[in-house]
């Protein structure tokens, strides 16, 4: 009768006033997955008013061009409200894909947590 | 060609495309080196949304087929869909500045640059693609 458990799909922690944002799974694939995972980051902004953000890429080891798409329109979202938003420790190779698609000059792409909590 | 091609014919289901990727994952992780696994693992990827999204439009009574195989130097898949075929000339380039921020094209390109060599054929509606193993990148 009850219903089923919604998936938590991040984990987000308070460092002062930036939120930051670890993914919990490590192929960020699959469009149900990714819409889902779009909602969550989009609540932040859209819901609970959240403006500086870190996303920590530290658990991820895939991730496909439609995550991208989500990634973003989360940009766009921040911006939109003076916000900033942080990429960091991501993988060599999540990396490349960011570089081949050239997101990396939409992005700011920082090496660790610490650097992207200063890049506030 | 090695003797382990396989070919699958799956719905126009993204969780059929999950499974099959899992399979030809394994199967890619025994022979080739992490960042080829990685640069086949992308493009299978992107290819076999490609066909079931944009080519078939997950229209149910519409399949996609799949022959792959491992060579000792190399990885060979073809995907076909059932979709009314495209032009991939005409996709945009997801790298102008004017498109950056637009949804279209980035699959394409992810493909062609992790793959060796990358073909279209029947008007679009199959991708033929191999990944040589020390190839570039």
């Amino acid at each position: 009768m009850s219903q089923q458990p919604r998936r938590r799909r991040l984990e987000v922690e308070d460092s002062g006033d930036v939120a930051v944002v670890h993914f919990v799974d490590k192929k960020i694939l699959d469009e149900q997955n990714i819409q889902m995972i779009g909602d969550d980051l989009f609540r932040l902004v859209d819901e609970l008013g959240r403006r500086k953000i870190v996303l920590n890429f530290g658990n991820v080891e895939f991730l496909s061009s439609a995550a991208l798409g989500k990634l973003i329109t989360m940009n766009r979202k921040v911006q939109a409200v003076r916000g900033k938003l942080v990429l960091c420790n991501i993988s060599k190779e999540i990396r490349e894909v960011f570089e081949i698609t050239k997101l990396d000059k939409l992005f700011t792409i920082l090496p660790d947590e610490q650097s992207a909590l200063q890049a506030f | 060609m090695s003797d382990r091609g396989r070919q699958h014919v799956i719905p126009s289901d993204l969780e059929a495309a999950r499974r099959l990727q899992e399979e030809i994952e394994a199967a890619v992780r025994t022979a080739f080196a992490e960042h080829e696994a990685f640069a086949i693992k992308m493009a299978v990827e992107e290819a076999l949304v490609n066909a079931i999204k944009h080519g078939n439009q997950m229209d149910p009574d519409k399949s996609v087929r799949v022959i792959y195989s491992l060579g000792p130097d190399r990885f060979d898949v073809r995907i076909t869909d059932e979709g009314p075929g495209f032009n991939p000339d005409d996709v945009p380039d997801p790298t102008a500045p004017e498109n950056l921020e637009r949804p279209c094209g980035r699959g394409l390109l992810l493909i062609r640059y992790y793959m060796s060599e990358v073909q279209f054929q029947d008007d679009g509606r199959t991708i033929a693609m191999c990944k040589l193993r020390n190839g570039t990148p």
